[in-house]
């Protein structure tokens, strides 16, 4: 069993590390990370609670596959009540610090109440204590990263920290680990912030074992890799170009949602793509793109390690970011650049490094500097608003110095770092938000593509492509290929993507697996590293059960059906130009079909016989 | 050609089997002072510990090893060496010739000018019959007394704790393993061999030991110490980097050293079963009067192994050969310069002229289970840069030392990670460049100096 | 013809499937720390070196140690660690001046790169070819060793 089955419990208030064994009972049925850690909160917590007090409690949790040869097996999720979305944040994250999590032995770490001055927590092994971060207060996550591990005289320390944007209360402040992989959306950094926990360290050296058959374990993870190594996403698509291969492909959909979703094919996207770093530029005859870089156990290593060209604008006095590091994912790429109306890659890629470097979500970043900007050529924001910034869309030094600013939480950046729902309110025009529960949408167009639109809908987290790809299906054609026009047939599609994503995440391994893997391909490594027996059925059922347990505790927290909803300008406002012109979401239609394939009320409420047959 | 080799010891054994590897015809003749095959005093703890059988510290294992090679290993002393007829005058009466002669008669324990030192339960601690004797004393509960914390002493230290005995060490200087560590690193030592049980009486010297008056033991040693007590002063943190990191260290780690006011010699009386010597050892070089072999602290030879008489060589503890970071000639008395010095001499012996470019100071120590190691100037240069990291909760030291950009010696506690490379890095005599800052700054950071240095070719 | 563990770390990504191989392999379960190669990441010059005994012609460990623990593989060249001749001195590791032999507190014996006896598992693992195991002669392993060679100065052959 590949659980260590022990669980750190820190409370800031009383500034105590217990340790205490994990519910195996709830193992059984949740599995570990997203599905396990939602079980715990909604346990012990009022999910009705001030996501920014001392009552709400943060989960830092590894899956059952972390630490371990599977490929992508090095990941953790944060789960705790989003100051964002008021409902469940669950946010994933990759790098190093989950394996560490579990090589310390620990399966996960409970954060509870608030302490009095900065702290962070420092795991190595068994020992646990809290520390001052007196000293890191007001530091960057590149910062502060480099200064723990050179405080601890480790250069193998892994750590998790957050930046300014996260003190600053940045409502999609996130949590950075390994200097550029983010525990990144739904302001899981802001709460940190709030709980004046500036970060995390772990050393582990125990080891990760107790595979309950090692050699069919070992068997089971080769032939996945292997599955990886043949699918063209996995083994071809993502290693060249990384999730930057998807920029010009969606473009060309005409699902490319522009300048605040006003248009949906963006003009200079050929030049933010994947293939556009690779080219290799005059001034220092290098290309944008440095390395692929790799997450712990990931054969397919989709992320990105960049540099700027030396001579741009953003980094040309500036040496410390003339170094590689952390480079564009297609999200990031298409906020702060398509949204934005920017076609500057070394200028996305710098506003990009700045994300990573005060730990801030690019797509949430992106899509409000996006809207602002719409509000500032209405003329409802002014140069007075912005300091002097001249917001226009397509201005890559408004949208670095924007970027700039929310980092730090100053000025401007203040009311751009509360996102997109409440600035929109606060001017006046909440109708320019693209959002869905106060959660920025990603980069897919819900109007040229209809399955992701319901999703962003009905997701968990609001606006979010992580809880149902059915980008996969409805453009790359995994595992079928879907229409991405027509609306039929979308609920049942985007429902076997939202459990089955529960299934992954819950597992600890990447979703990006599941451009080649499905269940199939997981049921056997869980099956061979764990004790019972992990069939795809149940890991179906389970992924169901996660889904329908987090929408429990959105509904205890506050929401009903009437979350479900979309924006007028995807409901309403057609598609003006490019392929899928003249197209809206058709939510409404869809709406009730998905309701009723996921065994709902009408009203979007979970009948008592679907909880009984979920076990919830 | 006749290659005598007065020795069996590892420097002996190499530089034997270097030789028949390189002539296949020549005669080769090791002798040896012991009885047992030839073995490895290094091996010595882990037999009183229990971890190897006597079987287990022989330097070969395959008993027919000497003789498949024809190599002729023969138990004797050899009480002259008579250059100009090119013999030996063997303790049995009988003579040997030789064409090449390689002394590697290693070093004898020093015995302290102590009253009682003859008492059959004091035992020195080097060859196989005075581990047999320790063995037979230190059994469960025993009182153990040891004279002396230099390397030996606290390596044995491991194997006698691991008995069960009750032990207390006795060492006249400041802290343990002075010779070999510095201050902080000789406190830190004693500070966890006290938390392990272990009673450590620094700034202490034995005057007597003698038969019991009483029956709760054996012997009765008494020790006259100066001033301090078993609990080391507290180490400061002594690094110079400045600026946020540095800021950040010194409130962690910083404090000022306690000054630990000067008492008077007081005299203390230990029980003891068992008291072992380890007080350092000096090299077996007394019976070369008169042959004109020039001799200091050990027999001096230059680069070439070659003693200042001609077809003379001298390798391992018994020699004082060229120190790599000094140049100067020095005793290293230490396994990995014993079989350096055995393969340079067994390449002169064999008549190619094949320089030792000097061997570096290194030493690894396992004590009781904190393992620390130290290379080259460890103690520094004048006019050098040095960082020290102290981490006295994970008992934890660094300490660097730099001649210019260059790594010139270490002292580390706690690293268990890529020793070697910093023998490597003192050993290229590498210019550090950038890297110097940096572990000014961070010397845990060593071993990413070390690839950035040598695998240069593939990090820019 | 022996066969030679070979690295281009500009293949590397730093996932690490090499240590865990390895490490599961050697000692049973997953954990990088206990591997025999290891990977340290250059973060601001975005790269990832693997690092491992270059099973070196001077043997420094082989000779170092005093109790014959250290043996050569005459088929594999691989310098092995014979684990119940090993005492645990730890002479071996401050004597390689590479690093690559390291001391296991837990099994009291030293831990080095034996190449899995001829069919090593990094290589197996690793998903970018940046470690492969090939023919000896091949000139990037060569040009390492012989910068490892020049680099430490004088052990003559034994």
């Amino acid at each position: 069993m590949s659980w260590t089955k022990k669980v750190l419990r820190v409370n800031l208030t009383e500034g105590t590390c217990k340790e205490e064994p994990l519910n195996m009972e709830w193992v059984e049925q949740f599995l570990g990370q997203r599905g396990l850690a939602t079980k715990y909160l909604v346990e012990e917590m009022d999910p009705a609670v001030d996501a920014l007090s001392p009552e709400n409690k943060m989960i830092f949790i590894t899956g059952p596959l972390t630490g371990t040869m599977a490929s992508t097996g090095g990941r953790y999720s944060v789960v705790t009540k989003s100051p964002l979305t008021g409902g469940l944040a669950c946010s994933n994250s990759g790098g190093f610090f989950g394996n560490e999590m579990k090589n310390a032995g620990w399966d996960m770490v409970i954060v509870e109440g608030k302490s009095a001055a900065p702290v962070y927590l420092n795991i190595q092994n068994e020992k646990a204590e809290l520390l001052s971060a007196e000293g890191y207060w007001g530091k960057s996550a590149w910062e502060t990263e480099e200064g723990l591990k050179a405080q601890h005289q480790d250069p193998l320390l892994r750590v998790a920290t957050i930046g300014v944007s996260g003190e600053k209360g940045v409502l999609y402040a996130a949590i950075i680990n390994d200097l550029h992989r983010a525990a990144g959306r739904s302001g899981v950094g802001t709460v940190m912030g709030s709980k004046n926990l500036k970060a995390i360290t772990i050393r582990g050296t125990k080891g990760v074992g107790n595979i309950k058959d090692p050699a069919r374990f070992f068997q089971a993870t080769q032939e996945a890799k292997q599955v990886l190594a043949e699918n063209p996403v996995t083994g071809e698509g993502l290693p060249a170009l990384g999730t930057q291969v998807l920029m010009n492909v969606i473009n060309e959909v005409g699902g490319m949602p522009t300048r605040n979703w006003q248009d949906s094919v963006f003009e200079g996207a050929g030049k933010i793509s994947g293939e556009a770093m690779l080219e290799v530029r005059e001034s220092d005859g290098k290309a944008n793109l440095t390395r692929n870089g790799g997450c712990f156990a990931c054969t397919i290593a989709c992320g990105r390690i960049s540099t700027i060209d030396p001579e741009h604008f953003t980094v040309k006095d500036k040496p410390e970011y003339q170094i590689a590091s952390g480079g564009l994912e297609y999200e990031a790429s298409w906020a702060l650049g398509c949204d934005t109306g920017v076609d500057d890659l070394d200028a996305l890629t710098y506003a990009n490094f700045l994300c990573n470097e005060q730990g801030m979500d690019p797509i949430s970043l992106g899509s409000t500097i996006a809207s602002a900007m719409e509000l500032y050529e209405m003329g409802v924001i002014s140069k007075e608003d912005t300091g002097g910034i001249e917001l226009n869309f397509g201005s890559a030094e408004a949208m670095v110095a924007v970027c700039e600013l929310v980092g730090k939480g100053e000025g401007f950046g203040a009311i751009i770092g509360q996102g997109s729902k409440r600035m929109c309110e606060k001017y006046g025009h909440p109708e320019l938000s693209m959002t869905s529960r106060g959660q920025e949408f990603p980069a897919y167009d819900g109007r040229a593509i209809q399955g992701i639109g319901l999703g962003y809908a009905t997701s968990n987290r609001g606006g979010c492509h992580l809880r149902g790809y059915t980008i996969a299906s409805e453009v790359l054609g995994v595992p079928i290929k879907t229409d991405p026009a027509d609306a039929d047939g979308k609920a049942d599609l985007l429902i076997a993507f939202q459990n089955a994503t529960a299934a992954f995440d819950s597992a600890g391994i990447c979703i990006f697996t599941s451009f080649a893997w499905t269940l199939e391909n997981v049921a056997p490594q869980l099956d061979a590293a764990c004790e019972g027996d992990w069939t795809p059925e149940r890991l179906e059922e389970l992924g169901e059960r996660v889904y329908n347990l987090e929408r429990q505790f959105n509904y205890a927290a506050g929401q009903s059906g009437a979350d479900d909803t979309l924006p007028d300008r995807l409901t309403k406002e057609a598609i003006k130009q490019g392929p899928m012109k003249g197209q809206v979401s058709q939510l409404a239609k869809m709406l009730p079909e998905y309701y009723a394939a996921r065994g709902w009320n009408a009203d979007g409420t979970i009948p008592q016989e679907t909880k009984d047959r979920l076990g919830l | 050609m006749h290659h005598v080799i007065i020795g069996a010891g590892p420097a002996g054994v190499v530089a034997a089997e270097s030789l028949r590897k390189a002539d296949s015809s020549a005669k080769i003749t090791i002798l040896g002072k012991e009885s047992e095959p030839p073995y490895s005093r290094m091996a010595i703890p882990y037999k009183l510990k229990g971890k190897i059988e006597e079987e287990g510290m022989y330097l070969r294992h395959d008993p027919e090893h000497f003789k498949a090679l024809d190599i002729d290993v023969r138990q004797c002393n050899v009480d002259k060496i008579n250059p100009e007829s090119k013999t030996l005058e063997l303790s049995d009466g009988s003579q040997q010739s030789y064409d090449k002669l390689l002394i590697a008669t290693g070093a004898t324990p020093l015995t302290p000018p102590v009253e009682g030192m003859e008492l059959p339960g004091v035992h020195k601690s080097w060859t196989m019959d005075d581990m047999r004797g320790i063995e037979s004393l230190a059994t469960k509960g025993a009182k153990v007394v040891q004279i002396g914390a230099g390397f030996i002493a606290c390596t044995n230290m491991e194997g006698i704790v691991a008995r069960g005995v009750d032990l207390t060490i006795v060492e006249m200087e400041d802290r343990m393993v002075p010779r070999m560590m510095d201050e902080i690193a000789g406190n830190m030592i004693k500070d966890w061999c006290i938390s392990q049980g272990v009673n450590v009486l620094t700034n202490g010297m034995v005057t007597s030991i003698k038969e019991s008056t009483n029956s709760a033991s054996r012997y009765q040693v008494t020790v006259k110490q100066k001033g301090a007590s078993s609990v080391a002063e507290p180490v400061a943190e002594e690094k110079e980097g400045g600026g946020f990191f540095g800021a950040i260290k010194k409130a962690l780690f910083g404090g000022e050293p306690e000054v630990v006011a000067a008492r008077a010699s007081e005299e203390i009386t230990l029980d003891a079963d068992l008291v072992i010597v380890a007080t350092g050892v000096r090299a077996n070089i007394g019976f070369l009067e008169g042959t004109g072999i020039s001799v200091d602290q050990g027999i001096l030879i230059n680069e070439r192994m070659e003693t200042s008489v001609a077809d003379i060589y001298a390798a391992g503890d018994c020699a004082q050969g060229k120190d790599f970071s000094t140049g100067e000639q020095e005793v290293h008395a230490i396994q990995p310069v014993a079989v350096e010095h055995g393969r340079f001499a067994a390449q002169n012996m064999l008549g190619r002229s094949v320089e030792n470019p000097g061997s570096l100071n290194m030493n690894v120590l396992d004590a009781v289970g904190l393992i620390s190691c130290s290379y080259g100037l460890w103690m520094g240069v004048e006019g050098g840069d040095s960082v020290k990291v102290v981490e006295k909760d994970l008992w934890r030291y660094l300490n660097l030392q730099f001649d210019g950009d260059v790594l010139v010696g270490t002292t580390a506690i706690g690293v268990a990670q890529h020793m070697g490379a910093m023998r490597g890095l003192i050993q290229m005599r590498a210019n550090l460049g950038e890297w110097k800052a940096i572990l000014m700054e961070e010397p845990a950071r060593i071993m990413e100096a070390y690839l950035a240095l040598t695998q240069s070719a593939v990090i820019k | 013809m022996q066969k030679s563990l070979v690295i281009d770390a500009d293949k590397c990504t730093g996932c690490l499937q090499c240590e865990m191989a390895c490490s599961v392999h050697a000692e049973g379960v997953f954990n990088p720390s206990k591997s025999r190669i290891k990977t340290f990441p250059f973060h601001d010059e975005g790269i990832f070196v693997p690092y491992t005994c270059t099973q070196c012609d001077e043997a420094w460990c082989l000779h170092a140690c005093p109790v014959e623990a250290i043996q050569l593989n005459r088929e594999t060249g691989a310098k092995e660690v014979i684990n119940d001749l090993c005492v645990g001195c730890k002479v071996c590791t401050i004597s390689c001046p590479f690093g690559t032999i390291n001391y296991n507190a837990d099994s009291g014996k030293v831990i080095k790169c034996d190449l899995c006896g001829g069919d090593p598992e990094c290589a197996k693992a690793c998903p970018t070819s940046a470690i492969t195991y090939v023919d000896a002669n091949w000139t990037g392993y060569d040009k390492m060793k012989q910068y490892a060679a020049k680099a430490i100065p004088g052990q003559p052959a034994s």
